[in-house]
């Protein structure tokens, strides 16, 4: 399957409120390249989509163009019926951790959170990363200077930055890279709780274990195109690992013999 | 708790803009690498240009307008290439356009940040000029400082502008030059004659018909540039 739609789940037709996510027939190339190909997805409030692929597969990409930051060469995604592009209103509900932690060195780690909160309007800033730093357990190096942290307590403040102002849909890019097993285990109670609250999400991830965890919805992505899409219930998770790894060794031999023949 | 956070309105453009600048200048502040370097470019400039004229053929006054907008000039390309840098680094420029702010915001943000920083660079170098090129500190070299503000205006509008567009490409510290000084000839035609007139001891009408087309130069570069800045960010 190149791609799919999740049927709106409560309500039907016409009448139906706005996706928290809708992506149609997304597609974002690089010259020629087709880094997202024809994905097309639809995710209520609460939903958890987490994409898995190999290395080069568009899963980053994809993200980028869900966030705004990326315009779509074909296709489009709204957030609760309104393109983040355009509509500033709208941003104000999202949250992204991205492989860069999107954090300002020279300033403290609650500077850095503080400043976030500031531009999403959190009533009061201060308190909130506070918070969120507590919460995300580095509120005892929260004036420190970024660039002192180690890449683990820097994901850890990137973290706190994406989610002080509790969005309503949340973007991750392999969250969990460089997090022990307390940030890790933070980072997963903070989610949930997130997600308890109705906030989407997107997920990014290698490892399907982890993936799974929060997922309600599970694609893999290769190539730039979804080639499996499953919801969470008719998911066995003992066996998908081992389909998921069959898929990409085949997308690889694939891409190994195409090469061999044109060279 | 987190999730449960209590939401403002989301801050305005000029509240979004006054953010953005003032945590680059606490940046700049905390670290001050650019600051250094456009204020050692500056003074390093003005004793070099001072020995290297000959005092009986050109008086220092008539010399200083030159040298002074020849180093307000380079000093500020160092400020504008690190304007955008800070935010390459760790792609803090993602955090700004996924959040709420209007680019317009990002862009007005900057160029307050630069041009304070510009700015503060100023108030050591234009009295060095003044010490080096003897220029009395009088009603006259105050006019000179609010013409230096208003080509500052301008040069930082094209510049902010400039180094959005240029961060990301691998000839960066070439490009801004070579992007920005074709921009920036018409506010400093027009400044360095309207300093040099009234250094020369000339009455501010004289300088007048000058700093109007400064004026307006700023005027269509900050709204032509503020207009086009969100295009400058498309990938």
């Amino acid at each position: 399957m190149s791609s799919w739609t999740y049927v709106r789940r409560i309500f039907g037709g016409m009448s139906s409120p706005p996706s928290a996510v809708e992506a149609a027939g997304l597609v974002r190339s690089f010259g020629s390249r087709r880094a997202v190909d024809g994905v097309t997805f639809s995710l209520s409030p609460g939903d958890c989509l987490t994409v898995f692929g190999p290395n080069g597969a568009g899963k980053t990409t994809l993200l980028r163009v869900v966030a705004g930051l990326l315009r779509p060469t074909e296709g489009r995604v709204l957030v609760r019926g309104h393109e983040l592009r355009e509509d500033g209103a709208a941003r104000a509900g999202v949250g992204l951790i991205s492989h860069q932690s999107m954090l300002y060195g020279a300033l403290t780690a609650r500077e850095n959170v503080e400043f976030a909160a500031r531009l999403y309007g959190v009533a009061d800033p201060r308190a909130a990363a506070d918070e969120v730093l507590t919460r995300m357990r580095i509120a005892g190096r929260s004036e420190t200077r970024v660039r002192a942290l180690s890449r683990g307590l820097q994901q850890r403040v990137s973290i706190a930055r994406a989610i002080v102002h509790a969005p309503t849909m949340v973007l991750l890019d392999e969250p969990y890279t460089g997090l022990d097993a307390a940030g890790g285990a933070a980072l997963t109670e903070m989610l949930s709780e997130l997600r308890a609250g109705g906030a989407t999400m997107v997920l990014v991830k290698h490892n399907v274990d982890e993936g799974l965890a929060l997922a309600t919805h599970a694609a893999i992505m290769l190539g730039g195109r979804f080639v499996r899409s499953d919801g969470r219930d008719a998911i066995d998770p003992t066996r998908y690992g081992a389909e998921y790894r069959s898929l990409v060794i085949a997308d690889s031999e694939r891409g190994s013999s195409a090469a061999a023949r044109a060279s | 708790m987190t999730p449960g956070v209590t939401h403002g309105p989301v801050p305005g453009t000029i509240a979004a803009a006054w953010l953005v600048a003032r945590k680059d200048l606490s940046i700049e502040f905390r670290t001050r690498t650019a600051f250094l370097s456009a204020l050692v470019f500056s003074v390093l400039g003005l004793a070099t240009f001072y020995f290297t004229w000959d005092f009986s053929i050109v008086t220092p006054a008539d010399r200083a307008p030159g040298v002074m907008w020849v180093i307000l000039t380079f000093s500020a390309l160092i400020g504008l290439q690190r304007s955008f840098g800070v935010e390459e680094h760790d792609r803090g420029i993602d955090a700004l356009l996924v959040s709420p702010i209007s680019r317009e915001a990002i862009y007005l943000g900057k160029a307050v940040g630069n041009l304070v920083f510009l700015a503060a660079v100023q108030v050591v170098a234009l009295p060095a000029l003044a010490i080096f090129y003897n220029l009395p500190f009088d009603r006259a070299f105050l006019a000179v400082a609010g013409i230096v503000l208003l080509a500052m205006i301008g040069i930082v509008a094209v510049g902010t502008l400039f180094s959005a567009m240029a961060v990301n490409t691998r000839l960066a510290e070439l490009l801004l030059p070579l992007l920005c000084l074709p921009f920036f000839v018409p506010v400093l035609i027009n400044s360095a004659q309207a300093s040099a007139r009234l250094l020369a001891g000339r009455p501010m009408a004289e300088a007048w018909p000058q700093l109007k087309i400064v004026v307006g130069f700023d005027i269509v570069f900050l709204v032509v540039c503020t207009l086009v800045f969100p295009y400058t960010l498309e990938e």
